[in-house]
């Protein structure tokens, strides 16, 4: 024991004489990254800024703000398209956050202990598959049957939210997950001690506790699902109208830019998609933003009250 | 191991078959002096024509280099006009600001026309351009009201960016409205789709891309096929264009009279589309 103590004094004091003269080169680096990362983000806003400034004069605004997008008639109204990403998002998630946290309940002890590794398996894996997977088996599989069993086309708000929980799905289960496990390791021997049943412990010790996880998994789910391009692009319609019903067709502030990028570049129709750019950076740095400051407060070490 | 044996050989059986159909072509003589390097993008519709054409070039001079993209009509445009790409692809002619603000010039060299579709089993064969208007306008919602089963019709359209869109627009919707409500769908290739499953669609797309999963139909009598075209029965026709900034250098000038001249001539053909000549 003594020989291994003595050896592996040795290999850090090399290792560190070793590093420190790089030690100052490599934390530069590394800050520098940082910076030129941050840089480019800001670049971006200030850029989209820019390129939307034609477009957010008052009399241009007017045309903007606007619940009609009629390109050759002169109304660029984005105003249906900022709904339908807002519909879609949150029907996505009120489908998705529930199934998750009963997922994650399920793999933390609720469900048969048999199922819980393929379970895990399969989110993990589901997390990899390229979102234009999804698309096209839902477009092939799915919106042919919204359309018999319906009428309509089967494109509908109802087909892009169905398959848009599905892909945040994994997300919001893997983002609870990891609030549970250290949750579960430190305080398993307490519920015990305590004379808590496992179901009881997971139910009224840990998900209670992991109140501002659950939070953090609704909001990075809602950030997913808001700017997820094509998965509503193939599936949601794209028509630029507010929906009545789940069976009509929506138009997301992802698909419309897509939709119109290869318009004449020197038009107002290609102006005012800068807008809608604008808009979405908003709303992702807002979701970033509520979600640093939640995962911060997860992370700092709880006074053990 | 078998099976990557017979990839491979899969592979080599490819390359002879390309090997032997694109053994032929003479008009190539243009570039033997020439070398460098074209690029292409642009319209989506071209993508055949230039793809075959690049392959023949490089395949008489392995010195000259061609590459071509999508990315639509619009991006054509602002690729070249940015210098991004030597020539430009556009399914629509330049409007007056672009070629103002980039100096461009255009190269037509192929007609296509563009075909109202419906699903096969669709009853109806044709319909009058008044009619069409009205459905896409949204006044006429059933097919029963001419003539199909008693279902309702379901639109789709495509992006504003679309040249497809826009020539179905002005010539035989004659810039009439299109219902908002009509589904959107961002290519030739996703209307074809989006068709040949919905029983109760109607859309619109190119000549060029039509085949047996989906039904033209016929507009005020006539049918929608490249004769008709040629002949001028069919009226819903649009020319495709190359567009290049300023004068072309000499490499894209040989490409541009190749594609244009009577090699390009089959070429054109093949894809589905009406040489220009």
């Amino acid at each position: 024991m003594g020989r291994g103590t003595k050896q592996k004094t040795e290999r850090s004091a090399t290792f560190s004489r070793w590093r420190q003269p790089n030690e100052r080169l490599l934390l530069a680096g590394l800050r520098s990254c940082a910076w030129l990362v941050a840089l480019a983000v800001v670049l971006i806003f200030l850029f989209l800024l820019y390129f939307s400034l034609p477009a957010l004069r008052p009399e241009s605004l007017k045309t903007l703000l606007n619940w009609h997008w009629r390109p050759y008639g002169g109304e660029f109204g984005i105003l249906p398209m900022v709904v339908g990403s807002l519909l879609l998002a949150v029907s996505a998630l009120a489908l998705a956050y529930p199934l998750g946290i009963a997922l994650c309940l399920f793999i933390h002890g609720l469900g048969p202990r048999i199922l819980r590794r393929p379970l895990r398996l399969i989110l993990h894996l589901m997390t990899g598959v390229p979102t234009v997977v999804y698309g096209f088996i839902a477009a092939f599989l799915l919106v042919p049957m919204l359309r018999q069993a319906f009428h309509g086309s089967g494109f509908s708000w109802l087909a892009a939210s169905l398959t848009l929980s599905l892909l945040i799905l994994p997300t919001i289960v893997l983002m609870l997950n990891s609030q549970f496990e250290p949750l579960r390791a430190r305080l398993e021997t307490s519920f015990v001690a305590l004379g808590y049943s496992p179901e009881q412990a997971l139910l009224q010790g840990i998900l209670p506790l992991a109140r501002q996880g659950l939070l953090a998994a609704a909001v990075l789910g809602f950030g997913r699902a808001i700017g997820d391009t094509l998965i509503s692009l193939m599936l949601a319609g794209n028509a630029p109208l507010v929906p009545e019903a789940p069976l009509d067709s929506l138009r997301t502030l992802t698909a419309h830019i897509a939709l119109v990028l290869a318009t004449d570049a020197q038009s107002s129709t290609y102006q005012s998609l800068f807008v809608c750019g604008t808009i979405l950076f908003g709303v992702s740095l807002l979701v970033n933003l509520s979600l640093r400051r939640l995962t911060r407060s997860i992370l700092a070490p709880e006074s053990p009250t | 191991m078998t099976r990557r044996f017979n990839c491979a050989l899969f592979c080599a059986m490819l390359l002879v078959l390309s090997l032997t159909f694109s053994a032929w072509g003479t008009g190539l003589d243009a570039f033997s002096s020439l070398t460098g390097k074209i690029d292409i993008a642009g319209g989506t519709a071209h993508i055949p024509v230039m793809k075959e054409a690049a392959k023949q070039i490089m395949k008489a001079n392995p010195a000259i280099r061609i590459t071509v993209a999508g990315g639509g009509s619009g991006v054509g445009v602002q690729k070249v006009g940015e210098g991004l790409v030597d020539i430009g692809n556009t399914g629509r002619s330049l409007s007056p600001e672009e070629i103002e603000k980039y100096g461009l010039q255009s190269f037509p060299f192929a007609i296509d026309g563009v075909a109202a579709i419906v699903h096969p089993s669709n009853p109806v064969t044709g319909l009058s351009s008044e009619q069409i208007q009205a459905i896409f306008a949204g006044t006429i919602t059933n097919w029963q009201e001419l003539g199909g089963p008693d279902q309702p019709i379901n639109l789709y359209t495509r992006d504003e960016a679309s040249g497809t869109r826009e020539v179905f627009w002005k010539k035989l919707l004659q810039k009439g409205s299109i219902a908002e409500r009509a589904n959107v769908v961002a290519s030739n290739g996703a209307m074809k789709v989006a068709i040949s499953q919905d029983p109760a669609a109607i859309g619109y797309m190119s000549i060029g891309h039509l085949d047996e999963i989906v039904k033209g139909i016929e507009v005020d009598g006539a049918a929608p096929t490249q004769d008709n075209a040629i002949n001028g029965s069919y009226k819903i026709v649009r020319k495709l264009y190359m567009n290049t900034k300023g004068e072309p250098s000499p490499l894209v000038k040989a490409f541009i009279d190749y594609i244009c001249g009577p090699e390009g001539t089959p070429l054109i053909s093949a894809a589905g589309y009406i040489p220009l000549q």
